[in-house]
C-alpha cells in the first residue's frame, strides 16, 4: 500500500496542473477584486491554511490560485524587501496586484480586510519615486486608509490597489514592520 | 504521525506537509526540553486581538496548541458586534480567523466565561485559578465591556439617553442589548456626545437611507426602528475643535457622501490658516470638514453636523421622563491649533434640544474575578491590564517599587492598550504580544507552573456538567449556517441570532 508520502509524491504533478486550471477560470472574477468596495463573497477566496506556514519556508512558491502563472516570454518582475531587508525577486503577470503576489509567494504582507481597500495591513513602501510617478494616482479611499498606516512615506501605497503593468517591469517595494522590533535587551529585565 | 491529511491547508500545502514543519522552522530549539512538548495557550475572548495573537504564537512557535475562550456562543467579538454592518469589507479579517480556527492544534470553546458569574452570559463558567493550573500561558484579549458614563444630572433619570455600546451592540445583534428598543420617534434632533469613529458610526445609522442598510447583516429590529426614526438633525458634540478630533477620514467622508444628507459648515475660526502645511493626515481630515457634503443642506432631507468645543453639563427632560434637551458649556482650547490642545472650561451655556441622546465618550475593560488572587495588576483609572506594552501582563506591586512581569500571563488588544484605533492597530498590537509570547519561550524566560499543561482535555469533564453547553467550532459553523439561511430569506447576509437561547437551539 501506498504511504501518504508516496501518495502524495505521485500525485504531485496531477495537483499542479489541476490547480492553475482552476486558478484560470477564475481569473476575470479575481482580478476585479482590488476594485471592490462592497462584501462580495463570491470574489473573497479564502486564503486557506497559507499564512500559517509563512513563517516556516519562503523559498518554494506556492500557487494560491489569487493570482495567475505568467506566460512564458511575458513575465513581469517585482521585487519585495522583506522586513529583514531581504529580496525576493518574482515573476508575475500583468493584472495581479502585489497583495495577491505577495500572499502567493509566502511573503509576510497581511491583507486583514480581503483587499477591498478598508484597513492599511498591505501598506508597501515604492523604492523608486521614478515607478512610484508611474502608477495611477491613489484614490480617496485608498488615500483614507494610507493615512492610517504605521510609517507612511511619501511613495506609499496598499498592495491591494497596486495592479502590476507593463510599465511596472522590475518594481521594487518594502514591507514595513507590523510590529515594533524585539530586540535582546527587551528581555533582560523579564524576571 | 505527522503527515495524516490536514483539511485547514491547501491542496499544494498538504503536498509539503510529509516533512515536519517544526523541522523547516527557524524557532525550533530542539536542544531543551520544554521544546518538545507544545506550548499550551489560552486565549480568553475571541474578536481580532484573541485570533491575531494566536495565529502569531501559531506561526512562530510550531506545534502550540490554543484553546480559546469565549463567553458568548458565537466567536469574533467586536468585528461581528462592533463594526458597522454597512462596513461588510472590514469583517473579511474573520477568513483569517476561520483560517486559524480550522487549524488542528485550535480548540475553540465558546459559551465559556472565565471568571465571569451572573450577567448577561448564561453560559458555562471556569474559575481563572483552574484554567492557570493548565496551561503554560494565557492572553487576555477580552477586550472593553463597559462604556464610561458622563457623570451629569439626568443620565440616569431621563428616558432616551443610551450609550453607544448599548445601540451598536443592539443593532449588531448583541444578546446583552437585544431588548434595549431605542425610541426615535419623539423628536427630530438627535445629539451624540463624543467625536471618535464610534459616534460617527451611530450618525450614520441614524442618517443613511434604511434601504441601504437592509442588505447588510443588521438585525430586523433595527430596521424597524430606524424606519419609523423621525431624526433628522444629529448633532455630532465634542469638547475639542477639529484639530484634536479622534474620528478618522474614511468615517467622515462616508458621512459627507450619504445621498439627501447634508453637513452644515464647521467653525472656521478653530481651522489653522495655513492648512497646506499640515501633516498629509491631520490636512486632509481638515480639507475635507472645510469642503462639506455633496447634498446641499438647504434641500437636504437629514442634516448633521460637527459640533466643537461643548461639555455638556446636564440632560433637562419633560414632565413624562423623556428628554428633551442637553445643556453644553463652551469650552476654550488653550492652542486650537495643536492635536494635543487641553481645555479650559467657561461659564457660557449652551441649549440643544435633543429627543434622544447617546454618549460615545470611550470604552472601559473590568478586571475579571480572580485577578487579583492570581497577583494581575489591572489599572482601574486607564481600564487596563497592566503590562510592559509587549503585553506581558505586570504583578501586583504593594510597595510600587520594581513591577515584574507575571511569567506565562500576557495581554493584547483593547484591554492592554485601552479602547482605541482600528483593526489594523489591534493586529499590529496582537502582533508585537505574540512575538514576545514566541520570544520568551524559546528563551529561558519562566511560563506559568501549574499542575500540567493539559489544557482544555483537564477542564473539560469540570465544565460539561448539568445543564451547560459548550460551543465548539463545528457547533458555530452550524450557527453560522442557519444564520445566513435566514439571511437569505431576508434578502441579505445574514440574519443574526439576537439570543444565546437562539444561538445555542440553531447549535444543537
Amino acid at each position: 500500500m501506498a504511504t501518504p508520502r508516496s501518495l502524495a509524491r505521485s500525485l504531485q504533478s496531477f495537483q499542479i496542473s489541476s490547480f492553475q486550471s482552476i486558478a484560470q477560470l477564475s481569473r476575470p472574477a479575481l482580478s476585479s477584486r482590488g476594485k471592490i468596495r462592497s462584501n462580495s463573497p463570491l470574489l473573497c477566496r479564502p486564503r486557506i491554511g497559507a499564512s500559517l506556514l509563512r513563517q516556516f519556508s519562503t523559498s518554494p512558491l506556492r500557487q494560491h490560485g489569487h493570482i495567475h502563472p505568467p506566460k512564458p516570454g511575458e513575465e513581469l518582475y517585482v521585487t519585495f524587501i522583506d522586513k529583514e531587508g531581504k529580496e525576493h525577486k518574482v515573476a508575475v503577470s500583468k493584472g495581479d496586484n502585489l497583495l495577491d503576489i505577495a500572499q502567493a509567494h509566502d511573503l509576510e504582507m497581511e491583507g486583514a480586510c480581503g483587499g477591498s481597500c478598508a484597513c492599511s495591513t498591505c501598506h508597501i513602501i515604492v523604492t523608486d519615486e521614478g515607478y512610484y510617478e508611474k502608477m495611477p494616482e491613489p484614490e480617496d479611499d485608498e488615500n483614507d486608509m494610507l493615512d492610517l498606516a504605521f510609517g507612511l512615506t511619501e511613495t506609499s501605497r496598499l498592495g491591494c490597489q497596486v495592479i502590476m503593468t507593463k510599465e511596472l517591469d522590475g518594481l521594487k517595494v518594502k514591507l514595513p514592520s507590523m510590529t515594533r522590533n524585539l530586540q535582546a535587551s527587551d528581555f533582560g529585565s523579564k524576571s | 504521525m505527522a503527515s495524516i491529511a490536514k483539511s485547514w491547508l491547501c491542496a499544494s500545502c498538504r503536498r509539503k506537509t510529509s516533512v515536519s514543519l517544526a523541522a523547516k522552522s527557524r524557532y525550533s530549539y530542539s536542544t531543551a526540553s520544554r521544546h518538545d512538548r507544545p506550548l499550551r495557550m489560552a486565549v480568553v475572548g475571541s474578536g481580532p486581538a484573541g485570533f491575531y495573537t494566536a495565529y502569531r504564537v501559531m506561526s512562530k512557535v510550531p506545534k502550540t496548541k490554543v484553546d480559546m475562550f469565549e463567553a458568548l456562543p458565537v466567536p469574533y467579538g467586536l468585528v461581528r458586534f462592533g463594526v458597522a454592518p454597512d462596513h461588510p469589507e472590514v469583517k473579511n479579517c474573520q477568513e483569517k480567523f476561520q483560517e486559524v480556527a480550522s487549524s488542528p492544534d485550535f480548540t475553540f470553546i465558546g459559551n465559556v466565561s472565565i471568571g465571569n458569574t451572573g450577567g448577561h452570559f448564561a453560559g458555562c463558567t471556569i474559575p481563572l485559578a483552574s484554567v492557570l493550573h493548565h496551561y503554560d500561558a494565557i492572553v487576555f484579549a477580552y477586550g472593553a465591556s463597559k462604556d464610561k458614563k458622563l457623570g451629569i444630572p439626568g443620565e440616569s433619570g431621563l428616558q432616551g439617553i443610551y450609550s453607544a455600546r448599548e445601540f451598536v451592540g443592539w443593532y449588531n445583534g448583541l444578546p446583552e442589548y437585544a431588548g434595549l428598543a431605542p425610541d426615535l420617534t419623539k423628536g427630530d434632533e438627535a445629539v451624540i456626545i463624543g467625536q471618535g469613529n464610534v459616534a460617527l458610526d451611530v450618525a450614520r445609522m441614524l442618517l443613511e437611507n434604511v434601504d441601504v442598510l437592509r442588505k447588510s447583516d443588521i438585525t430586523e429590529a433595527a430596521i424597524e426602528a430606524l424606519l419609523k426614526s423621525r431624526i433628522k438633525r444629529v448633532h455630532i458634540v465634542g469638547r475639542r475643535g477639529p484639530m484634536q478630533a479622534a474620528f478618522t477620514i474614511k468615517e467622515v467622508r462616508e458621512l459627507m457622501k450619504l445621498n439627501r444628507v447634508g453637513f452644515h459648515d464647521i467653525d472656521m475660526s478653530l481651522m489653522p490658516d495655513e492648512i497646506s502645511k499640515l501633516p498629509r493626515a491631520r490636512r486632509r481630515l481638515m480639507e475635507i470638514m472645510m469642503k462639506g457634503s455633496t447634498a446641499n443642506v438647504d434641500e437636504a432631507l437629514k442634516s448633521w453636523s460637527l459640533d466643537f468645543c461643548l461639555s455638556p453639563t446636564e440632560f433637562l427632560g419633560r414632565p413624562d421622563r423623556s428628554l428633551e434637551s442637553t445643556v453644553f458649556e463652551r469650552t476654550l482650547l488653550s492652542s486650537p491649533f495643536d492635536p494635543s490642545s487641553s481645555v479650559a472650561s467657561t461659564t457660557e451655556k449652551l441649549t440643544i434640544p435633543s429627543s434622544v441622546a447617546f454618549r460615545s465618550i470611550g470604552y472601559k475593560s473590568v478586571a475579571l474575578p480572580g485577578f487579583d488572587e492570581a497577583g494581575i495588576s489591572f489599572n482601574d483609572r486607564k481600564g487596563i491590564i497592566d503590562n510592559d506594552g509587549m503585553g506581558r501582563v505586570l504583578q501586583i506591586n504593594k510597595d510600587e517599587s520594581s513591577g515584574s512581569h507575571l511569567p506565562g500571563v500576557y495581554c493584547a488588544g483593547w484591554v492592554k492598550r485601552g479602547p482605541t484605533g482600528v483593526i489594523a492597530s489591534t493586529m499590529e498590537d496582537a502582533f508585537s504580544t505574540g512575538d514576545a509570547i514566541a520570544s520568551d519561550w524559546n528563551s529561558a524566560a519562566p511560563f506559568i507552573k501549574g499542575e500540567s499543561s493539559s489544557g482544555w482535555e483537564a477542564l473539560r469533564a469540570g465544565v460539561e456538567h448539568g445543564k451547560c453547553k459548550v460551543i465548539t467550532w463545528e457547533d458555530w459553523q452550524k450557527i453560522d449556517k442557519a444564520e445566513k439561511e435566514r439571511g437569505l430569506l431576508a434578502g441579505k447576509e445574514r440574519e443574526k441570532f439576537t439570543s444565546t437561547k437562539e444561538m445555542l437551539a440553531a447549535a444543537s
